[in-house]
């Protein structure tokens, strides 16, 4: 018998599980989450489905993915490469296969390496890449999973079937024991989950401890790790992902201030998390309203607001694209409206289940007119909290319509939250109708406070009776004008609105490093924790290097000029041509270096590190 | 019309059409069948017994569309195609207000035929205007989706080649639990009308003939000229017999066939009795449309085609919340927290 190295100690870890979307694979990873949360570590996770709901069984479209970092240190991104490699058939090994790094560990599913599944996945020659030489640079675990735990269930009771789909179970069992983790509460929530089926909960835990009993009693195992608890911040936690923060976010704005909430949008990947969360709110008041289509819910949403509602819709690009005009009646109208982007990849249709940060500009300027709305953008699942519910007090307090820039990365991913309380929300002020906003006992629904802000005055209230409309307003009144100087002013107003809600947020921090560094990598969105990792990293190593994330892309922050100015030089990563940077360079006169990516696929730390080594030395050899 | 009733916004003065009335001034075509309309629905609303203030009037865009700048409640003059959707939401969020919609053929049928029928099969419970000119107007004179084919337009000098919408037939086929055909030149009908809509409980759509007297004028004159309307209209009315043409004339059916009889040789009540919520028969009178274009045979039907009553999907969303405000979770602090709480000490 090997020697077993119980207990090699382990700062962070990065597991893949994959297999065929019917594998269990995002519940077995959901478990593990869980249950290293629950352990101290830190966490982030990232599901990776298939395009295709029901991709043909055992082919490399058909291979779900379910990767998570976890960690005794803190844990900023899901990981660049696996140091463990879950696979349950051949396409899952070849899918993920070039992003495990050498040495790494394969655990492996040899029942679903027969023949027709090598053919599936196109081996050639039907080669089994588990009994050739092909992976000896790698830890190979070829288990017969399939095999051991029918065994194991033999006496269950439970159909083929049934019993083949307890084989996640056994890996997760494997697993829980190669990281020196307890099983018992994923047999605490199998309990629960199954509490009507005894049989398949039984079966499930069978299979669950066969898979740990296997790694203490098998021969095969050579190393077993511990990943020790991470010195996270004191307080209470829960996990959370990036779409059911948004929602979350907008519920505790509506029912923490006393609003009605109502949330229009059409199903499309990867914003329906959003409306599939919220629907299950009602008992918070919440009204969802599935659309005939993107229009009609950004429509239907205007409608809401005008009837006094917190009123959101959300989509992503392509959805967007439609509901521009509505956005644009949204800006003449000044009602507080918010509109979610889950960005994916595109032009056009794109790629639905794919990252990208290609619609920044699309946001600020695609609407017809000068049609200026406010920007912001959530950096990680659990900023989509505040991000939204800033959102939410942006738009109702300043009348305006208010864009959240999320993507399918932050949307879909998960990490622990240290959720808030409702004591440590904000208060949402309307701005209701006053006596200064009357002119002979007439009602002036454009009369404007000193940052721009109309009243909002709801149906339903006697003497505020006004109209609204698409067509140009005059001034204060609210008519309608076709008045030159009365449109130019019109613009400037509705800009200034805008501009001044800069005054009403945070000035911009610098997330890590100094003021005045070499280089300063300016970032926004989702790109949060992977250039957080490698500003980190390289400062440890002695770099001059800090990180600015913006969530305020319009306005910018009002000290964003002067903090740029004091580094020598910036370089915006961005999953696009550099969209980010065309606005910096314009507004600063700023030389910023685009650094680009758009293969769907979010940055790497490591492509973060690369590009601050290269231009660090630029700035070293120039000075 | 008797219009005066108590004003319900409480000062004890009985609300009249003037105080419908905004200070802006009208912008329609002198002429215009708008007007007659506008008219009709001011003259309707004070008798309704609703707060002026709880009135919403939303429009999309073309002539009709203008109309809520010219109504003193609250109003949205939206955009293109989408006034239904966003009553809908309004309607969704605040199911105390009374809404209206003001809409016309290019907008509703066109642009917006869309969020149009939806809105008929969930069945708000608010009122649909249809302005129905069969052409486009405030673009100048281009052919509708309700225009007749062969029509001769700016955009089809050599006659239109699209086969026309029927408005009611759509709007049956979309599920609509109250659909009806007025005119702009029978006030009293469209009063009528406007007041049996108001009525129901569910989406209330009438298709309103309007004369556009600058880009299709005339278009109706076979229902409205004194020469010809009698013996081109019918009047609907709930078990009364189909009798048009001065009562010289009657509808019967043979089979699922309706055809024309003389009432010097059949008695009016064994024609075809009206029974607006048969929807059989509500779908025959919608296609008298089609026997009037190929035949001119069938008169027109003007009325009620067709009533039923259904749940209003804002009644059953509130429904439901108030269901699972009683029985899940309300306190936001729970909600934040979730089920899975860990605590690092």
């Amino acid at each position: 018998m090997k020697e077993i190295n119980i207990n090699r100690s382990k700062k962070e870890v990065v597991i893949l599980f994959a297999g065929d979307s019917g594998d269990g694979i995002q519940f077995t990873g959901g478990q593990f989450t869980e249950t290293v949360e629950l352990f101290g570590n830190d966490i982030s996770t990232f599901p990776n489905f298939p395009a295709e709901i029901r991709a043909p069984i055992g082919t490399e479209a058909g291979v779900s993915g379910f990767q998570l970092k976890f960690g005794s240190v803190e844990v900023f991104t899901p990981g660049d490469q696996y140091d463990v490699l879950v696979v349950m058939n051949a396409a899952a090994l070849k899918v993920n296969l070039h992003n495990l790094r050498p040495g790494g560990v394969i655990v492996a599913n040899t029942s679903g390496f027969d023949s027709k599944n090598l053919k599936l996945a196109k081996y050639i020659d039907d080669e089994n890449p588990l009994t050739n030489d092909s992976l000896e640079n790698y830890e190979v675990h070829a288990i017969d999973i399939s095999k051991l735990t029918k065994e194991a269930l033999k006496d269950s009771g439970l159909s083929v079937k049934e019993i083949d789909r307890c084989k996640n179970m056994f890996v997760l069992g494997f697993i829980y024991w190669m990281f020196s983790q307890s099983p018992d509460n994923t047999i605490k929530f199998i309990q629960h989950k199954f509490k009507s089926k005894p049989e398949i909960a039984d079966a499930n835990i069978k299979a669950l401890k066969t898979g740990y009993h296997y790694g203490e009693t098998s021969e095969t195992f050579t190393s077993r790790y511990e990943v020790k608890p991470a010195p996270l911040q004191k307080g209470k936690y829960r996990n959370i992902s990036g779409n059911q923060a948004t929602a979350l976010g907008m519920v505790a704005a509506a029912s923490h201030n006393n609003f009605e909430l109502m949330y229009a949008s059409y199903p499309i990947t990867p914003a329906s998390d959003i409306l599939h969360e919220l629907s299950k709110h009602k008992s918070f008041g919440v009204k969802t309203f599935q659309a005939e289509d993107e229009i009609a819910a950004v429509c239907a949403a205007i409608g809401a607001s005008f009837g006094g509602s917190l009123a959101i819709t959300g989509s992503s690009g392509p959805g967007i694209a439609l509901k521009a005009e509505a956005m644009g009646l949204a800006v003449m109208l000044e009602l507080p409206l918010v509109v979610v982007n889950v960005q994916r990849g595109g032009p056009s249709t794109g790629l639905p289940t794919k990252t990208e940060q290609a619609d920044l500009l699309q946001m600020l300027y695609g609407r017809n007119g000068e049609a200026p709305m406010p920007v912001f953008a959530a950096a990680s699942p659990k900023d989509c909290f505040d991000t939204i519910y800033e959102a939410c007090r942006i738009a109702i307090e300043h009348m305006t319509p208010v864009v959240v820039l999320s993507d399918g990365y932050i949307a879909n991913g998960a990490e622990p939250w240290r959720f808030p309380t409702s004591k440590d929300l904000k208060t949402i002020t309307a701005r209701r109708p006053d006596e200064n906003d009357f002119l002979n006992d007439k009602f002036l629904p454009y009369e404007r406070d000193e940052h721009e802000v109309r009243p909002w005055a709801v149906p339903g209230i006697k003497g505020l009776e006004h109209r609204l409309g698409g067509l140009e307003k005059e001034l204060r009144t609210g008519n309608v004008s076709y008045n030159p100087e009365n449109h130019q002013e019109m613009i400037r107003i509705r800009e200034k609105k805008v501009n001044d809600i800069a005054l009403d947020l945070p000035d911009q921090i610098i997330h890590r490093g100094n003021e005045g560094a070499d280089l300063l990598v300016l970032g926004w969105g989702s790109t949060f924790g992977s250039i957080e990792r490698a500003v980190k990293d390289l400062i440890e190593e002695g770099v001059s290097v800090a990180h600015i994330h913006l969530r305020h892309i319009n306005p910018f922050p009002k000290n964003l000029e002067s903090l740029l100015k004091s580094f020598k030089r910036v370089i915006i990563p961005e999953m696009n041509r550099g969209q980010l940077s065309k606005l910096i360079r314009e507004r600063f006169l700023i030389d910023a270096i685009s650094v680009n990516k758009t293969k769907g696929i979010p940055f790497s730390v490591e492509e973060i590190k690369q590009a601050i080594l290269k231009y660090q030395d630029h700035v070293s050899t120039s000075a | 019309m008797s219009v005066q009733v108590l004003n319900p916004s409480g000062n004890g003065n009985p609300l009249t059409a003037k105080d419908y009335a905004t200070d802006q001034d009208v912008r329609w075509c002198p002429g215009c069948g708008d007007y007659s309309i506008l008219k009709q629905v001011q003259t309707v609303l004070p008798t309704l017994g609703i707060p002026k203030e709880k009135t919403v009037f939303v429009s999309g865009i073309g002539c009709a569309a203008r109309y809520p700048y010219y109504m003193n409640t609250y109003g949205m003059h939206s955009i293109h195609g989408r006034a239904t959707a966003v009553a809908s939401g309004l309607k969704a969020a605040r199911p105390d207000l009374d809404v209206w919609i003001i809409t016309g053929d290019g907008d509703a049928l066109s642009i917006g035929g869309n969020h149009f029928i939806h809105l008929l099969r969930r069945n708000f419970n608010v009122n649909v205007l249809l302005f129905n000119n069969e052409i486009y107007g405030l673009t100048k004179g281009q052919y509708s989706p309700t225009s007749p084919k062969g029509k001769v337009t700016k955009s089809m000098p050599y006659g239109s080649v699209d086969h026309p919408f029927n408005p009611i037939a759509l709007a049956l086929g979309a599920e609509g639990t109250f659909v009806a055909r007025s005119m702009d030149r029978d006030p009293k009908h469209l009063r009528d009308m406007l007041l049996a809509a108001h009525q129901h409980k569910g989406s209330s759509f009438i298709d309103i003939y309007q004369n556009c007297n600058v880009f299709n004028d005339g278009a109706f004159g076979l229902f409205t000229d004194k020469d010809t309307k009698d013996d081109h209209t019918l009047f609907l009315e709930e078990d009364k017999p189909l009798v048009f043409g001065k009562e010289t004339k009657g509808i019967k059916l043979d089979g699922f066939k309706p055809i024309v009889v003389s009432l010097e040789e059949n008695a009016a009540d064994e024609c075809w009795i009206h029974d607006p919520k048969d929807k059989i028969k509500a779908s025959i009178l919608s296609s008298f449309f089609e026997y009037d274009m190929n035949q001119g045979a069938l008169p027109r039907p003007f009325g009620i085609f067709y009533k039923n009553d259904r749940a209003t999907y804002e009644d059953l969303l509130a429904e439901q919340i108030e269901e699972h405000k009683k029985k899940d979770n309300t306190d936001l602090d729970k909600l934040l927290s979730g089920e899975n709480v860990w605590e690092v000490k």
